[in-house]
């Protein structure tokens, strides 16, 4: 290895001793984590294994494209029967939306069900992984009619709603509002995207700005534009709004189920208490 | 053991201007030698050995607030300050004194040592000369004394305070507070010479007037000794766990917990109407059935609520709280949910029950006569109200007539007898002395009331008592204040 050095220093003198030992750096690290060891063979520390398995139970997923099966949870019946297709009037249109709509019929705008259902299987695969990841998922709506349903299916599935008023700096003046070293949600779901004087809500710009990923129903009168899983369909019905907290309530908690399964498979092989 | 003092003038507030800057050269003398003559008091005094003087001079200055230590020199304030000032501040005064030249704290790098000893005697020499002082010897100084932690002028911790909001204390500290506590009292039980065990609040406030008598008016101002719940706000704890997931559900809305009951109230409002269209679709439901008895309670107020909550809500929220469940009220079988409804509501206290009767005695004649007093503004008076039938009436030995020419004044006095309408029925033996004529009238008046009362029953008592014949005149004269005629007019404003 000395020798190398030299010949290495003689053709690279401008490299310096700096590049040099980079590079020795990265021959000789271990694929544990960069972590030297001159041990012995025998004398293996746990800690990899356990490293390894997680890592396996995290990617696992990610090799298949539905790997949850949330396609089977609902069918296009079941959206028309919901009345997700109904929108609003032309008069009430918004440009942006105009490539999710059918038609219009009797000035009654008629949602795309076929790109519904691509968008909605889309969602909800997202949702369960972010859900089999242990993130933290946030329901808004800001319809009153649907406050307290909103609420008890966040309640239901272990995760967080937010139905009323919202301040100004909840996500964007966080480790003020609630105090320092807050964990922000990993995924907002939108029920309907405007606030009562129709208008965008205010999490949509926020979470963009932290970059939070948000799941969106638009409805023809919306702006599908920051939204990063927008799925066109209604939201004033409470078939549809009942049906989406159902299908995202059975996600949820199917992917949580998942993920503890997974965790019991391979936890036979490896310490459970290692395994976060 | 921990007693705490509450606000008091603290001499090291930094200068009279309430600035410390090195521009201010005016004051700046009069500032440092308020400062060193106290540290030199503190150095001399710390040589006994004793460190609690030092310590009441450099406790919880910045609030006004002195806390005086047993065994244990560290103050919430001193808790509070950098790992590099902490520790007890009086040794680290008596160090940083008489240290100075060979030690200095960390912040003072440029400065070597030998230049800080020279800096410490050219202040110590300066200060009994003139006030005209070279920049670089200002700049030294102040920075040798804007190192120490001992002395910070209030105009630099003013800025910080105001930013930080409410004080925030961590559980560690109020555990430790409450050991003290626990310690101290069994301290002062043995002091006293009672029974550590069974040693009460009222005990310790007893001990406590007893050992430390103070004539404040203010009660608040003198010294207490409370468990720190009492004393601390109530915080709350951290609302998430070690993965960082908040602990509930509505976390994220900022005042979850006025917002989780509006969600249990919605969600109990949602049952009942559920309950009563399942009796509607059986024919059983009845308009008239089994509305919640609340008795004489009212709700709870804003700040009671706030308390129960651990939270601050708006007066909107409070009312948005209230109007919802007046609406559960309203709903025919809401008794079902009468028990949630009862924890937000407190009884209230009939007001007539707390009247004392005073008692109904026999003379030797067999004559039922009654007792009573009565105050107002400066006089006192003194009632025996005798069941004789005749209506004569005695003041000081004296006729009413002859006592009171006034009409007005026996107006008063006959009042509440013409009012139960018992006018010719009993004999008054009165007793006055004090005030004038209207305020000896009035007296008189509420003693009269109250010594009917062993006469009468309960709604007339009730009756009486709404009629406002019960209720001590409050009014006092009020002192005439500095800066003005009279106790409210103004000396006249002359514009030139």
């Amino acid at each position: 290895m000395i020798v190398n050095y030299r010949c290495f220093n003689f053709f690279f003198p401008y490299l310096g001793l700096l590049g040099f030992r980079y590079s020795r750096a990265a021959t000789v690290a271990s694929p544990c984590g960069g972590h030297h060891y001159v041990t012995a063979p025998s004398a293996k520390p746990p800690q990899p294994q356990a490293g390894d398995v997680t890592e396996k139970i995290l990617n696992q997923p990610l090799e298949k494209a539905d790997f949850f099966r949330v396609a089977e949870l609902f069918s296009l019946k079941d959206l028309f029967d919901a009345r997700v297709h109904l929108g609003h009037k032309k008069g009430c249109r918004h440009r942006l939306m105009e490539p999710y709509l059918y038609g219009c019929r009797l000035d009654h705008d008629i949602i795309n069900l076929d790109q519904t259902m691509e968008h909605l299987q889309l969602a909800l695969n997202f949702t369960a992984h972010i859900a089999y990841r242990g993130g933290i998922i946030l329901f808004v709506s800001r319809r009153r009619q649907f406050g307290h349903l909103v609420e008890t299916t966040a309640k239901d599935c272990g995760e967080y709603a937010h139905t009323r008023y919202w301040q100004g700096g909840l996500l964007t003046n966080a480790n003020i509002q609630y105090g320092p070293g807050v964990r922000l949600p990993d995924l907002i779901i939108f029920l309907s995207t405007l606030n009562n004087v129709f208008q965008q809500h205010v999490g949509i710009r926020d979470a963009a700005k932290m970059n939070i990923p948000t799941v969106g129903v638009v409805d023809s009168n919306c702006n599908p534009s920051l939204v990063t899983y927008p799925v066109p369909g209604n939201d004033d019905t409470p078939a549809a709004v009942e049906l989406y907290c159902r299908l995202f309530k059975m996600t949820i908690n199917r992917a949580k189920d998942r993920r503890k399964q997974m965790e019991l498979i391979h936890g036979l092989s490896a310490p459970t208490s290692q395994i976060s | 053991m921990a007693l705490y003092f509450t606000p008091l003038v603290s001499r090291l507030s930094g200068c009279h201007r309430g600035n410390f800057t090195r521009n201010c050269g005016s004051c700046y003398r009069a500032c440092t030698l308020d400062f060193t003559s106290v540290l030199s008091q503190g150095a001399s005094r710390s040589g006994d050995g004793s460190t609690s003087q030092t310590d009441r001079w450099l406790g919880d200055r910045d609030r006004g607030r002195l806390v005086l230590r047993g065994a244990s020199v560290t103050s919430p304030a001193a808790a509070r300050r950098p790992a590099a000032s902490s520790g007890q501040p009086s040794q680290q005064a008596r160090s940083l004194w008489q240290q100075l030249p060979r030690q200095l704290p960390p912040r003072t790098s440029p400065l070597s040592a030998k230049m800080a000893a020279s800096c410490v005697r050219t202040v110590g020499s300066f200060l009994g000369k003139c006030m005209t002082c070279s920049s670089s010897i200002n700049t030294v100084a102040t920075q040798v004394l804007l190192s120490r932690q001992v002395c910070v002028s209030s105009a630099l911790c003013r800025k910080n305070l105001a930013a930080a909001g409410p004080e925030k204390f961590t559980l560690e500290y109020i555990q430790k507070q409450v050991e003290e506590y626990e310690i101290g009292k069994r301290h002062l039980a043995n002091m006293m010479g009672e029974d550590p065990e069974n040693f009460t609040q009222e005990d310790i406030d007893r001990s406590i007037t007893y050992l430390f008598p103070s004539g404040l008016f203010e009660k608040t101002a003198r010294p207490l000794m409370k468990h720190p719940d009492e004393i601390f706000p109530k915080q709350r704890a951290v609302q998430w766990g070690a993965d960082g997931r908040p602990f509930h559900f509505l976390f994220y809305t900022g005042k979850q917990s006025y917002y989780s009951l509006m969600h249990d109230l919605y969600g109990k409002i949602l049952k009942i109407e559920k309950h009563q269209d399942r009796l509607r679709a059986k024919g059983l439901f009845s308009q008239d059935a089994q509305l919640i008895s609340l008795g004489p309670s009212r709700w709870l107020t804003k700040e009671e609520l706030e308390l129960l909550l651990v939270e601050t809500i708006s007066t909107h929220d409070y009312d948005r709280f209230i109007k919802l469940m007046e609406h559960m009220l309203c709903m025919p079988y809401s008794s079902t949910e009468e028990e949630f409804v009862q924890r937000y509501r407190r009884l209230l206290e009939a007001q007539s029950l707390k009247q004392l009767v005073p008692l109904l005695e026999k003379d030797e004649n067999g004559v039922a006569f009654s007792t009573a007093e009565g105050r107002r503004k400066t006089s006192d008076s003194s009632v025996i109200l005798r069941d004789c039938g005749s209506g004569h009436i005695t003041v000081n030995g004296q006729d009413y007539l002859q006592y009171f020419p006034v009409l007005q004044d026996r107006e008063q006095l006959m009042f509440p007898l013409q009012f139960m309408g018992v006018l010719g029925r009993f004999n008054l033996e009165c007793k006055v002395s004090g005030g004038g004529r209207s305020s000896q009238a009035g007296a008189l008046r509420l003693a009269i009331s109250r010594a009917l009362l062993s006469f009468l029953s309960e709604g007339d008592g009730e009756a009486m008592r709404q009629a406002g014949l019960l209720t001590p005149d409050p009014r006092v004269r009020e002192r005439k204040k500095p800066g003005q005629e009279g106790a409210r007019r103004k000396f006249t404003w002359k514009k030139r």
